[in-house]
């Protein structure tokens, strides 16, 4: 219904290649990291997590406590995207190192964080503190980044005249936020809402049930849930689950999404009606609701109002809308500065002097295991293209077959692919090859579907004219797909690629190692190595193969994907 | 008698970036306006016309100089000014109603009768009925009377209009116009005076007591007519063609010796010319138009014959100038023989008139050797906007060279390729091997 919207558009930052800033923010990574090993030292050599039980009962309560985590993060990332990406839009010097700082940290397969995140915590922290902390880190790590690049983008390109009418009629910052700013960014951030979910869910049940060694670590939640239930092969369990998890999902779509992507509909910019604008039954029959017409008029209204009266203070003063110029850094700003080189420098020192103790041979085996993942991913996304190019573009073009296939993909695509692994561990295991198949399915069940809904946004885009001439032309067939579909799908399907890359490398550090059913099954690839080397606590090994993973995202993004991006945005936009 | 001045602009200069990526926007302008004064600023674009109100309004500040209002100095924005926006600036999730009061609820004023108020400046402008209406569902020329609304529901003293009617068809601006004169020669606005900023010759001769006419590269006051026509006035009478023909020899200027009509190459000292971003299309126009003129001929005449805004009427011309298919003196244009040639000819003949005379344009000559300089023969259009940028802010050297380029291609001399970004020489431009005998 509202696909076109939902193009996963990644931010093109600057420039392609690697610059200062990446180098700075890569080897901050690299040091949060080694600190975080430090801590990770610590750690006990044995966990136990709560027993999970599989009672039908008890599903409620999982969800109940799945959903607060979710929303725990949710929070957390709404407010790090509005602090981070006003400051950002603010600032110029700011500006400066946060924006590549977010590149980076967008394309940083986050799972690769997790064990290092999850060891260090529950050396400081309560074991049952720890793994909820570090599962609520997880999320925010997958939700923050594109809230924090909408937010900062509706800043940046609130038209000038909506400035300078704010300005000229002397709007105190309330009223700005309240009246300009929260109404650009509105639309943004819900889409982009919308997709953290996805992608939070997508963590949580990875991250509610993780097992290195003999350190057991789980959440009582619909993750830890499933994952037992896959173990003792309660096959009634795992319905119960899925289904759950599906019916959550649904629902948040229908009462909350929906409702806010119909009522945020007014903030359009364009001065013109929309033909079909948004809709939700769940607002209409709010609206017409009494009880809350009544709540609206004597709770939300004078709310609203205190509200004003206490923040809509005139301002004394509004100064220029000019960018401030370059101001001279303060001596504190420096001395600040130096202690950040400082610290910095100490951390890469250790961090190299970590990565020196491993040998040579375990280096090899990084680069073959990086090859090995590499060629899953390129797999899980070829197989992925060969099935979306054709669906999607049936869906885009055929408002019958959409009518039949959208609901389904819809439903499909909202169920996070780890919540389904189990499963497919569970038939793969026993057949030759199957692990390797089985993390090929899962990079594939995890990033197919940003392929398929950017190729039937690409193909409902196509212009009617340009049908109607292809068909006036008589273009049929083979060349039909080349002179004009395919071309129109371009920038889609890189846009859509980029995701979804991105999501099968981060998958490989649950797909390639799995502890199942107190059997450890591994294939060769750096996930694996990442996985396996937390569990033997060879911490050094764990750092240079996580660091290999960051870089080598992190440069494929650069020198491929971004290049091959700006191609699409110069050569096959059609609004130009 | 200095007691009824309301704004004072002392020797004001804005220069925009920063190190060898300077751009003055405008230079050394000195105004005043007087309570009761409707002053109108005329330019064609790029002339700073936008950033000298903007100056005025506090927007932005002077890089040297001070703007004053009643003595003081302005920092910040002016309190005392509010703005009319050439895109209307109303918040389309409010409606226009809600966009009138919200400009009350800045001022802190939260009461509920700020929706009385409201609704009777939205009486006021005519727009009562519409009040629960939504900016979406109004006309351009509506949706410019809720910004006037808004813009007097502050009660300003100096009311600054940017551009205002040129966002709106040709009769919803007229009738605008025709209100706000009403309104304004009635006395029934608290506002003191009026500063606006146009590119509508006609519109300024018809509503200002005053025209500040700017000239450009870099902006500057070139001419300040005072317009002391009764209210209403008639774009028939004589006497207003006079005053139209009077500001369009300012505006237009004369046409130059060659040497500077058309300036020297990017680099060489002397000022570069940015070209004129006119179409050839809409060159050929022109010239086909006054091809049929022996003698020079009104230019402000042609505005309305051609159909043109004054801003591209002028970029053609210019564009004719620099190419020598035309002469301008004091407000009249009139072809050159070559111009003639030109409007006469065929489609490939044209072609070839074009591109002799493209040729001696500094800034196609200089491309032209930089290219023949290169072996291959093509250059990255990198090289060109670097060499460029010195001379010019970023957004004008990138113009300048799609203007080249597009010029260079009508006369075959350049070529393009936007896939890698390369600009070449054209085939039949390329210096042929020598074949020895």
């Amino acid at each position: 219904m509202f696909l076109r919207q939902r193009i996963f558009r990644q931010p093109s930052g600057e420039g392609v290649g690697f610059g200062k800033g990446d180098l700075a923010v890569l080897l901050l990574i690299a040091v949060i990291l080694y600190f975080g090993l430090q801590l990770a030292l610590g750690t006990p050599a044995i966990i136990e997590g709560p027993e999970i039980n599989l009672d039908p009962a008890a599903v409620p309560f999982y969800a109940l406590m799945s959903i607060g985590r979710m929303l725990a993060a949710y929070i957390l990332s709404l407010l790090f995207s509005i602090i981070y990406g006003y400051a950002a839009a603010r600032s110029r010097s700011a500006e400066r190192w946060l924006m590549p700082a977010l590149d980076i940290l967008q394309s940083v397969p986050i799972l690769s964080f997790l064990p290092v995140v999850l060891l260090g915590l529950t050396a400081i922290l309560p074991q049952g503190i720890a793994v909820e902390l570090a599962a609520v880190i997880l999320i925010f790590t997958s939700q923050a980044w594109n809230l924090t690049f909408s937010f900062y983008q509706s800043m940046r390109t609130i038209p000038g005249e909506y400035l300078e009418a704010a300005a000229v009629f002397r709007f105190s910052p309330w009223l700005r936020f309240k009246q300009v700013e929260i109404p650009f960014a509105a639309m943004g951030l819900i889409w982009n809402s919308v997709m953290s979910w996805a992608g939070g869910w997508f963590f949580l049940m990875a991250a509610e049930m993780f097992t290195l060694g003999d350190r057991d670590f789980r959440l009582p939640g619909l993750g830890a849930y499933l994952q037992t239930a896959a173990i003792d092969g309660d096959t009634q369990a795992l319905i119960i689950g899925i289904v759950t998890l599906i019916i959550i999902i649904v629902l948040l779509d229908q009462l909350v999404w929906r409702p806010l992507l119909a009522w945020a509909a007014r903030f359009k910019v364009s001065q013109v009606s929309d033909d079909n604008p948004p809709t939700s039954w769940f607002l209409s029959s709010l609206r017409g609701s009494r009880v809350v017409t009544f709540l609206n008029m004597r709770l939300f209204k004078p709310f609203n109002l205190w509200l004003d009266r206490k923040l809509n203070r005139p301002p004394q003063h509004i100064s220029s809308l000019e960018p401030d110029a370059e101001r001279k850094r303060s001596l504190l700003g420096w001395l600040m500065l130096l202690l950040l080189a400082l610290l910095l420098g100490y951390g890469v020192f250790q961090a190299a002097g970590m990565l020196v103790t491993v040998p040579l041979e375990q280096w090899g085996q990084i680069v073959i295991g990086a090859g090995a993942t590499l060629l899953r991913v390129s797999i899980a996304v070829l197989i992925a293209l060969v099935w979306t190019i054709p669906v999607g573009v049936l869906i885009g073009t055929n408002a019958r077959a959409a009518a039949i296939l959208q609901p389904i993909v819809q439903i499909a695509a909202s169920i996070p692919a780890t919540a389904l692994f189990p499963i497919l561990l569970i038939r793969l295991l026993g057949v030759p090859g199957g692990a390797n198949m089985a993390a090929v399915l899962l990079m594939l069940l995890g990033t197919q579907w940003y392929l398929l809904f950017n190729v039937i946004a690409g193909a409902s885009a196509i212009p009617q004219d340009l049908q109607y001439t292809s068909d006036l032309l008589l273009l049929k067939g083979w060349r039909r797909w080349k002179t004009l579909i395919l071309p129109s799908l371009f920038p889609y399907i890189i846009t859509g690629l980029i995701t979804a890359s991105g999501g099968a490398w981060n998958a490989s550090i649950v797909a390639e190692y799995t502890h199942f059913g107190g059997e450890i099954t591994q294939v060769t690839g750096l996930g694996a190595q990442i996985t396996s080397a937390t569990a033997a606590g060879d911490f050094a090994l764990l750092l240079a193969a996580t660091l290999t993973m960051i870089v080598l995202v992190v440069a494929v993004n650069r020198l491929v994907w971004r290049r091959l991006f700006r191609v699409a945005e110069d050569r096959f936009r059609m609004d130009q | 008698m200095n007691d009824n001045v309301l704004l004072k602009v002392e020797h004001v200069t804005k220069i925009f970036g920063q190190g060898d990526r300077k751009f003055t926007a405008v230079k050394d302008i000195n105004l005043t306006i007087h309570e009761g004064e409707f002053v109108a600023l005329l330019g064609a674009s790029g002339s700073g016309k936008s950033t000298l109100l903007r100056m005025i309004n506090g927007l932005i500040s002077p890089t040297e100089g001070a703007v004053y209002y009643r003595g003081k100095a302005v920092h910040g924005i002016n309190p005392y000014s509010t703005m009319v926006f050439q895109s209307f600036a109303l918040f389309p999730w409010l409606s226009v109603l809600a966009n009138v009061a919200l400009a009350l609820e800045a001022r802190g004023d939260m009461s509920q009768e700020r929706f009385s108020r409201a609704e009777k400046l939205i009486d006021l402008v005519g727009l009562d009925g519409f009040e629960s209406a939504y900016p979406r569902e109004l006309s351009g020329g509506m949706r410019q009377k809720v910004g006037f609304a808004r813009a007097l529901a502050v009660e300003p003293e100096l009311l600054c209009l940017d551009e205002p009617f040129s966002a709106l068809d040709v009769l919803s601006a007229e009738s605008l116009r025709g209100e706000l004169m009403e309104l304004w020669t009635g006395g029934s606005l608290p506002i003191k005076a009026v500063l606006m900023v146009s590119h509508n010759i006609e519109e300024a001769v018809s509503m200002a007591d005053r025209v500040i006419v700017l000239g450009k590269e870099p902006g500057r006051i070139v001419a300040e007519i005072v317009i002391d026509l009764p209210h209403p006035r008639s774009a028939k009478d004589s006497s207003f063609e006079v005053l139209m023909d009077r500001i369009y020899s300012a505006i237009a200027g004369h046409t130059q010796l060659e040497m500077s009509e058309v300036g020297t190459a990017p680099g060489s000292p002397g000022l570069t010319r940015i070209l004129p971003g006119s179409s050839v299309g809409a060159l050929a126009g022109l010239l086909e138009h006054i091809s049929g003129f022996k003698a020079p001929y009104d230019i402000y005449k042609l505005e309305s014959e051609l159909g043109v805004e004054t801003a591209h009427l002028v970029q053609s011309i210019e564009m004719a100038e620099m190419l020598d298919f035309a002469v301008v003196k004091s407000g009249d244009i009139q072809i050159t023989p070559l111009g003639l040639a030109f409007a006469e000819a065929s489609i490939l003949t044209r072609k070839e008139l074009f591109a002799q005379r493209a040729r001696r344009v500094p800034m196609i000559q200089w491309m032209i050797q930089m290219l023949k300089a290169v072996p291959s023969g093509e250059l990255p259009w990198k090289v060109f906007y670097t060499a460029l940028q010195p001379e010019f802010p970023d957004e004008t050297a990138e113009r300048q060279l799609d203007v080249a380029i597009d010029w260079g291609r009508y006369g075959e001399l350049l070529d393009y390729d936007d896939r890698d970004e390369m600009v070449s020489l054209d085939v039949s431009n390329r210096k042929e091997p020598t074949v020895s005998a």
